[in-house]
């Protein structure tokens, strides 16, 4: 993935400071930023409004202003939870949901993204479990997640759900086993040549190597 | 009165047989109302009843007809005898349809049929058959006053009618605003790019119209007469002067900018990199194919920072309080002239609210997929330095102060003032005290002033809910920007609509007919000017000026100036006029020939005097929906409440009733007043009357006076009913039975 601050610096020098032009070009469904007329009703329609720090009303005035740090190292667009209540109201017809996801993995690539952002930390947990075999293992998953911030912590996690997963285990729906092998598919070097010419389509369109 | 032959026909059908006995009906026509002839049909409004009419028309010379039905608001087609006058009693909507079909209710309802049927015969009498208006005048061609946009449509479009049109332009060229555009904002599908104006080919279709003459540099020194026969006189620059006739006329004056040097805070005026939208538009003409160049030096443009409502939408009360509605969508394609050229030209609308009415819409989308950068916000400064400057705003999203520098170009967006004379409701001294005396349009030689009534803002009055073609002086029609802030596009409908509205005017006139809303009346107030006291309240309160006064201050009307409301007979302390059809007598009559019980009967008497416009429909529109209100109420329909004499609250008064509801339109700067100051002067009035009621010794609650809508369907029931129980609080009028 190469030396994502450089990317950083790399984009930074390139657009300077036009960071809605950045945005078109370089962020998932980036060109409707402009086309948002504030009216504010993703805003108020959004489930989790209250507890960011920006609606994407907002963080797409800020793109238009050019507040790039604010933008990227914001941690709003991290909390969608793809509801899409805003993309079904949205006059305008933006993508609003793409364009947070959007935002979100391109201040990731950049390296500018939220340390310690749950949502942030569940998703590469849930990536690299998944490309190891091309399909997730739902129990290593799981305490990944728990063990995520040490030992002590993830113990307290597991103990606390400890009866969840007994009764997940008598519904047979965990099996203890996965643990040390879980199902594959059925070509893995097939699934992993496919992820490294998507990865390679990927930074090539999103202007890594323009 | 001699070859007066009544006749009343009394409609069985629709559930009138039998909810109400025709008989005792017949006899109340017969021995109270002394119709000559009385008779009944099942179903008179089908040919067969219809039939029997024209029968009795023809046979008998019938000339007086009372039909007791329907609302006379319904089957107007069946019973449509011209020749013949005419009076309905209301037995369907306002009797049997707004009364309780129960045992206990039926002989209030029978008291109620019986008095409308005492009304109908009461009246009939009192009217004439109108013999028709005896101020005809026969000029058919259209003056046009001013050569923009509006001006120019309205020529065109009454030439393209099949009538003929003069225009009379004040500057040396035709085309107003418009043809100091560069382009004009879309119009037509896809809405997408600023289109050419079309100035040009409409001049050239203008000057080359046989139909159409045009005269330039002129301004029109006098207009005198009425429609059908203004006699304008018209000042040419160059010293002659010509009188022309014409039949209406439609101003389409215009509008001037606001003048952007009010606002010193945008810098306007401290650098010429400051330019308000007519500035831009002058830069974009004056650069042609190339792109634009900065004033100051000629310099690249490469940053443009729009100002929107620059001087509007104020609440301090220094500028323009309104949105004139266009500037948004100018903007918007001011900034497409930009960034059609070159895409890497920075162009920002800062707005606080983008008002783009229509497909207005689709053109903001198209600027905005255009890279052109909207951002709500309030600008608070422009500072100019070198060659650029630096635009400060509080940004109403962010929630910041904040600015954009090195702007090469700021556009301000200020609004429309209305170019539309002299305020005739300015007070004379407020007038002569004035810094800038306002220059007479139209130089009208009517006794109420020399221009159009204005309403708020400098625009001319018209009737903006319902009929906004319409002005307050008959066969006069304002268009365009004069009439309120509008768009080219808006405007060309607007001038479209005058244009008709003027040949319409001049038919009217032709024929003798009333014009909106009584189009077709052929009624016209006559004045007995042997009684008339000079007391000028008529001439005052006509809210169409339509009357003049002669030398002696006597009133001269104009017919075909007047639109039939009847305020001059409300107003008159002498009550020296009337209609044929309608007069303090036909209504005089049916106050009177109520039946009032005795004080101890407990059957009040209510009079309801309803604009027949909107206050009747609704009461109509009640019994339709059966919407039950009192039995005690008599419902009289009136022109307009501003028609209301005195006489008749006082006359009921001392007849007995025990209390007067009076229903007419909304009244103040958002009026529905069929006929804009009527409702308003007789509330007026109406405040006075207070004093006549202590003077009889009554309490003021005895009249009433309620603002009604159309839709009012179901509040008018209980506003009736609600004051019918204030009547039963304060208890029975102690007039009764000394009339
Ligand atoms: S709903 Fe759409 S147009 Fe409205 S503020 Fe949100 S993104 Fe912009
Ligand atoms: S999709 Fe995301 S941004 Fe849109 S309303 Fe749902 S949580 Fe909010
Ligand atoms: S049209 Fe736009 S710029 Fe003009 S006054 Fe209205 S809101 Fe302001
Ligand atoms: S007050 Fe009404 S009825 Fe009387 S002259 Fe004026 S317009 Fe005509």
């Amino acid at each position: 993935m190469g030396n994502m601050t450089e990317l950083n610096e790399q984009a930074l020098a390139k657009y300077r400071n036009s960071f809605l032009h950045e945005v078109e070009e370089r962020v998932e469904e980036g060109d409707w930023v402009k086309m948002c007329m504030q009216c504010g009703v993703c805003a108020g329609s959004c489930t989790f409004g209250p507890h960011w720090e920006h609606s994407p009303q907002k963080i797409f005035m800020m793109i238009r202003a050019g507040k790039r740090e604010e933008v990227l190292r914001s941690d709003s667009m991290w909390m969608c939870t793809s509801c899409y209540n805003c993309v079904v109201r949205c006059p305008r017809k933006l993508p609003i949901t793409q364009i947070m996801h959007g935002l979100a993995q391109y201040a990731h690539r950049l390296g500018v993204a939220p340390k310690m952002q749950p949502t942030r930390d569940l998703s590469l947990i849930f990536w690299n479990n998944c490309i190891k075999t091309g399909r997730v293992n739902e129990l290593r998953f799981t305490l990944s997640l728990y063990f995520k911030d040490g030992l002590m912590a993830g113990i307290r996690q597991a103990l606390s759900m400890q009866s969840i997963a007994l009764a997940l285990l008598m519904a047979k729906r965990l099996n203890p086993l996965e643990f040390f092998k879980g199902h594959e598919c059925k070509d893995k070097a097939g699934i992993h040549r496919m992820l490294k010419k998507a990865q390679e389509i990927e930074s090539r369109r999103q202007g890594a190597h323009k | 009165m001699s070859d007066m032959k009544t006749a009343a026909y009394l409609c069985t059908g629709c559930g009138i047989g039998e909810r109400l006995s025709a008989a005792q009906l017949a006899k109340v026509a017969e021995r109270e109302g002394k119709m000559h002839l009385v008779r009944q049909h099942a179903f008179l409004c089908s040919s067969g009843g219809v039939q029997l009419i024209r029968d009795d028309l023809e046979r008998e010379g019938v000339t007086h007809l009372m039909i007791a039905a329907c609302s006379r608001r319904a089957k107007t087609e069946a019973f449509h005898f011209p020749n013949t006058a005419m009076s309905r009693a209301n037995l369907r909507e306002g009797v049997i349809w707004s009364q309780p079909d129960t045992e206990e209710a039926r002989e209030t309802t029978q008291e109620m049929a019986d008095d409308y049927v005492r009304m109908g015969c009461a009246e009939v009498k009192k009217m004439k058959l109108p013999a028709g208006n005896p101020d005809l005048g026969h000029a058919r061609r259209l003056l046009v006053v001013g050569g923009g946009i509006s001006g120019m449509t309205a020529a065109l479009e009454a030439s393209r009618a099949g009538y003929r049109a003069l225009m009379v332009e004040k500057s040396g060229s035709l085309g107003g605003w418009a043809a100091r555009l560069h382009k004009r904002t879309a119009f037509r599908e896809p809405y997408t790019d600023p289109a050419d104006t079309g100035v040009g080919e409409m001049i050239a279709a203008l000057q080359s119209d046989p139909n159409i003459e045009i005269v330039l540099n002129a301004s029109i020194a006098k207009t005198d007469g009425a429609p059908g026969r203004f006699k304008v006189e018209i000042a040419v620059e160059s010293g002659s002067a010509r009188t022309e006739d014409v039949g209406a006329i439609v101003q389409a004056t215009g509008f001037s900018t606001y003048d952007a040097a009010k606002l010193p805070e945008f810098a306007y005026g401290k650098t010429p990199n400051v330019v308000d939208q007519a500035g831009l538009e002058r830069l974009a003409r004056e650069a042609g194919a190339n792109p634009i160049r900065r004033p100051s030096d000629g310099g690249e443009v490469k940053s443009v920072v729009f100002v929107q409502c620059a001087g509007q939408r104020d609440d301090s009360g220094i500028h323009l309080p309104y949105c004139s509605g266009f500037c948004c969508a100018t903007s918007i394609k001011q900034a497409m002239y930009f960034k059609d050229a070159n895409p890497a030209v920075d162009t920002a609308v800062i707005y606080t609210d983008l008002r783009v009415p229509g497909n207005g819409e689709d053109f903001y989308r198209s600027a905005q997929s255009k890279g052109v950068t909207f951002t709500k916000g309030k600008v608070t400064g422009v500072e100019p330095g070198g060659n650029q400057c630096k635009v400060s705003f509080r940004d109403l999203i962010l929630d910041e102060d904040t600015a954009i520098s090195d702007v090469d170009l700021v556009v301000l967006a200020t609004g429309q003032v209305p170019n539309s004379g002299v305020n005739i409701g300015d007070p004379e001294d407020a007038v002569a005290d004035a810094e800038v005396k306002p220059i007479s349009i139209l130089n009208l030689s009517y006794r109420q002033g020399p221009d159009l009534p204005q309403l708020k803002y400098g625009f001319t009055d018209s009737h903006f809910i319902c009929f906004p073609y319409e002005t307050r002086r008959t066969g006069i029609y304002a268009a365009g920007p004069v009439r309120r802030p509008m768009d080219i596009a808006q405007a060309t409908e607007d001038a479209t609509g005058a244009a008709l509205k003027g040949i319409q005017a001049m038919e009217n006139a032709h024929a003798g007919r009333a014009a909106h809303p009584r189009s077709g009346d052929l009624s016209f107030p006559i004045v007995r000017l042997d009684g008339c006291t000079q007391c000028k309240r008529c001439t005052v309160e006509c809210p169409f000026g339509a009357i003049d006064e002669d030398e002696k201050t006597y009133p001269v009307f104009n017919e075909s100036r007047c639109r039939r409301c009847g305020t001059c007979m409300g107003a008159c302390p002498v009550r020296v006029i009337s209609f044929e059809n309608y007069s303090v007598d036909t209504v005089g009559a049916q106050i009177k020939a109520v039946e009032v019980p005795d004080e101890f009967s407990e059957k009040p008497r209510i009079l309801v005097l309803a604009c027949e416009n909107d206050a009747y429909p609704a009461i109509d529109m009640a019994g339709m929906q059966k919407n039950v209100y009192s039995a005690f109420v008599r419902v009289i329909p009136v022109r307009c409440l501003g028609s209301v004499n005195a006489i008749w609250i006082t006359d009921a008064l001392t007849c007995g009733y025990d209390g007067i509801m009076m229903m007419g339109c909304k009244h103040g700067d958002d009026y529905q007043c069929h006929f804009v100051k009527g409702s308003e002067l007789a509330s007026v009035r109406m405040s006075k009357i207070g004093d006549t009621l202590t003077q009889m010794s009554l309490e003021t609650e005895r009249v009433a006076t309620y603002e009604v809508a159309i839709t009012d369907m179901a509040r008018v029931p209980r506003l009736i009913d609600e004051y019918a129980a204030v009547i039963n609080k304060i208890g029975m009028s102690p007039l009764k039975g000394f009339a």
